[in-house]
């Protein structure tokens, strides 16, 4: 298995996706090896993690996020810094080398920036089947827009190649089809999943001692956590939050994450007069994470393009509610939460008044949600995985 | 002999528009949709009405005149008839036309087709008398029957009906009070002697009303020798109450399943027979006398698989949303502003609660089946905000809830 990122090294859900499908798979009795861009001590049993290192090279170091630039430590001592571009190819070229001495009869590989190692294993070894496993495209991550068209030349050439496509939600499938002309019927749905004993309960005592305080004296949190880019409409939720504050002056907006968004939507808060009621944090990991959903009062997820989006099942999990762009995939597999199209501030700011001041029906979707929560796992998931695994051994076979 | 009653529900709500909170204090019109909104009234009406109203009244009419037995019981809501005056009075004259054979009996109900009753009773009762003028005044009859709202009955029900004057009440045939006894009798209330209940025969109403076009039933396709044969299989029993919402008949079934077809010929199957005959509501408590007594200490309806209030107060944006409209009552009342108070009645139409049930999972589909919103959560959002409206008018004049 190819993929970018694995928790704790994660930047967000796609990490986290990964991790729990593997997991589940292990279990159904599949034996995997996961093949990461950086070199890591992770402390996982159920499978083999390496990092995709060429002669030479000592250690690979995330500099931030998964996204953001790596370090190249050599064993001569010298160092090289790699953008992501770059890195995909330096990791395309070290895993044809590292397969050289490894048996294996699938390649399954998560989104684009392992489709070019996907494809070079195919060229080295053509009885293998190669399954994409697209948890965003370009047009998603652009916001809607065409992207950045080197990006997209990989994602077009790789799925045309591939044997099989796996997209996180049938939203995605759409855009795929949409935007490569891949037919249809070459793309699975494989829904994402959670495993909520990933998650840690919150405690009482929580992080945000300012924001406790706040509530005590009648405010309500608004949050949304994820990455600041325009793939996450962030600029909607916030014209939404000025019309919300003059109906609700006691609303707090928290915004967790980072990205290269934050100075655009740090002075967007200071043009709508409304940077009293914003709250920007930077990047959470850990307890501060899990705080942010604890406070909220209403979680939102205003995406402009989402194929999945597990954060508001992390939300439900805290007993938050969620109000959720159409454009999310997350919203096929979930009917407790609002809706909302991503370009209608209006009536997202309808919503969050709503929750805010009526009681009832933020508990009716906060006990809904708790119980499709309950049924849902990663078994449904991982059992078409491995069906669609063994399609191929059995087709490879005859 | 054996008696068919037929007795049909005729309603639609007046739906809200998408009203939002910053509609609230500004916009008094909750109920005026633009034309392309689906939640639209007179669109949904004229639909309704060339689907099922304008189709279904002219075979029923026909019957009428083709069968001198042929009779049936109409309940009709006041909202639906005030839509009707005003958006299709050629709709509301076929109606009149089956009542003016003498054979169609219209059953009482509350104007707004609501829940006042468990949580007003003066509100209720105004609402009974609002309904009474108004099927005088269109039908020039006074009805002996009652229906309480989605035939909603308990104990308390039959006391106040047998206080009012009625000399019977309509409910769900159910389990739960009739234990191993058939609802093809005449019942009374426990509390109520003087007070005959006819009970609905929920399997074969429900084989017409739901599982009529249903193509994985195992008795699909329903024809009438089939449906008489099923009723003539309880010997014994003098009745046969099918009860169901008029629109089953090319709205809820559509007119290709064949449901017109059917009702075009069950008269002619059933009076084949010289022993059958049709009753109105009225006939069946004059001539029969009770075969025993029904106890409801709780309040049994005819939805769902629970057969109780739950799909329209089960959850707590439900119980809120009521419980907010009935404590307006008082301080709408002081006021004496008929444009308040009218607005007031039409949120109580039962169906703004309908819309807010979350029971996905098993009665789910038939609620999305009925509801202009997107979403449980949508409705109560929407209806929300048209009660803190309400509450800005009063505010507005000085009164503070």
């Amino acid at each position: 298995m190819l993929g970018w990122e694995l928790p704790p090294h994660n930047s967000g859900g796609l990490g986290v996706a990964c991790y729990q499908l593997c997991e589940q798979l292990s279990k159904n009795d599949v034996d995997l090896e996961f093949i990461l861009p950086y070199t890591s001590q992770e402390d996982i049993s159920f499978m083999k993690v390496h990092g995709a290192m060429r002669d030479g090279v000592l250690e690979i170091m995330q500099s931030g996020i998964a996204y953001d630039s790596y370090k190249y430590i050599y064993n001569d001592g010298h160092e090289e810094w790699h953008d992501l571009y770059s890195q995909a190819k330096f990791y395309e070229h070290a895993v044809a080398d590292m397969i050289k001495g490894m048996s294996f009869d699938i390649v399954h590989a998560h989104d684009w920036l392992t489709f070019r190692a996907a494809l070079r294993v195919k060229a080295l070894r053509k009885n293998i089947p190669i399954i994409l496993h697209v948890h965003s495209i370009e047009s998603d991550r652009a916001g809607g827009r065409h992207g950045n068209p080197l990006v997209r030349e990989i994602e077009e050439t790789a799925m045309l190649g591939a044997d099989t496509i796996i997209a996180v939600s049938n939203f995605t499938k759409q855009k795929i089809v949409a935007e490569y002309g891949i037919p249809a019927d070459k793309i699975e749905v494989v829904h994402n999943s959670i495993d909520q004993n990933s998650l840690i309960p919150s405690d009482p005592d929580n992080a945000y001692k300012y924001l406790s305080l706040l509530k005590q004296n009648g405010y309500k949190v608004v949050s949304n956590v994820g990455r600041l880019t325009i793939q996450k409409g962030l600029t909607n939720l916030l014209h939404a939050a000025r019309i919300v504050v003059e109906k609700l002056p006691k609303t707090v907006f928290l915004i967790v994450g980072s990205g290269e968004q934050l100075h655009e939507l740090i002075t967007l808060a200071a043009d709508l007069g409304i940077s009293e009621n914003v709250i920007f944090t930077g990047f959470q990991r850990g307890k501060n994470w899990r705080d942010s959903f604890a406070i909220s009062d209403l979680f939102v997820m205003p995406s402009v393009s989402e194929p999945f989006g597990l954060t508001p099942l992390e939300a439900g999990f805290y007993n938050v509610p969620s109000l959720i762009s159409k454009q999310s995939g997350v919203t096929e597999i979930i009917s407790s939460c609002l809706t909302v199209d991503f370009w209608d501030v209006n009536e997202m700011a309808n919503k969050i008044v709503a929750v805010l001041r009526e009681n009832a029906l933020k508990n009716t979707l906060t006990d809904a949600l708790a119980l499709e929560l309950q049924a849902m796992s990663w078994e449904r998931s991982a059992g078409l995985v491995k069906q669609l695994y063994e399609k191929h051994l059995h087709r490879a076979a005859v | 002999m054996k008696s068919i009653l037929l007795y049909m529900h005729v309603h639609q709500p007046y739906r809200l528009r998408h009203y939002t909170i910053f509609d609230a204090g500004t916009y008094h019109n909750y109920f005026d949709s633009t034309w392309e909104d689906k939640a639209n009234n007179q669109k949904t009406l004229l639909k309704v009405a060339e689907k099922s109203y304008l189709p279904t009244n002219e075979i029923l009419l026909r019957l009428l005149n083709k069968y001198p037995e042929f009779k049936l019981s109409l309940s009709i809501s006041g909202v639906l008839l005030e839509q009707l005056e005003e958006w299709t009075p050629d709709v509301l004259k076929s109606f009149q036309s089956l009542t003016d054979t003498g054979r169609v009996e219209i059953v009482a109900e509350t104007y707004h087709h609501s829940l006042a009753f468990f949580y007003s009773r003066s509100e209720f009762e105004t609402q009974v008398n609002m309904h009474k003028d108004i099927i005088k005044r269109l039908f020039n009859q006074e009805p002996k029957v009652f229906r309480n709202t989605e035939l909603s009955f308990n104990n308390d029900l039959a006391a106040w009906a047998e206080s009012a004057g009625y000399k019977g009440v309509l409910a769900e045939g159910w389990h739960k009070y009739l234990d191993w006894r058939s609802p093809n009798y005449v019942y009374k209330s426990s509390v109520a002697p003087n007070l005959k209940l006819l009970l609905k025969n929920y399997r074969l109403s429900d084989d017409i009303a739901f599982r009529f076009g249903d193509r994985n039933w195992s008795e699909w396709p329903l024809t009438t020798d089939k449906f008489v044969h099923w009723i003539n299989q309880d010997v014994d029993a003098p009745i046969v109450n099918l009860f169901m919402d008029y629109e089953t008949f090319g709205e809820h079934q559509w007119q290709e399943s064949g449901i017109f077809d059917f009702l075009e010929h069950l008269p002619n199957e059933w009076l084949a027979n010289t022993e059958h005959n049709f009753l109105t509501v009225s006939d069946a408590v004059d001539k029969f006398d009770p075969v025993g007594e029904i106890d409801s200490p709780e309040t049994v309806t005819w939805a769902d698989t629970e057969r109780d209030l739950s799909a329209w107060l089960g959850n707590a944006m439900q119980q809120q949303a009521i419980a907010s409209l009935y404590n307006l009552e008082q301080p709408i009342f002081r006021l004496n502003d008929w444009s308040l108070i009218e607005d007031w009645r039409k949120l109580q139409t039962s169906d703004h609660f309908y819309y807010m049930c979350v029971k996905w999972f098993n009665d789910g589909d038939i609620h999305a089946y009925f509801s202009p919103y997107d979403t449980p959560y949508d409705a109560f959002i929407n209806f929300m905000n048209a009660y803190h409206d309400l509450k800005s008018r009063l505010l507005e004049r000085g009164i503070e809830v």
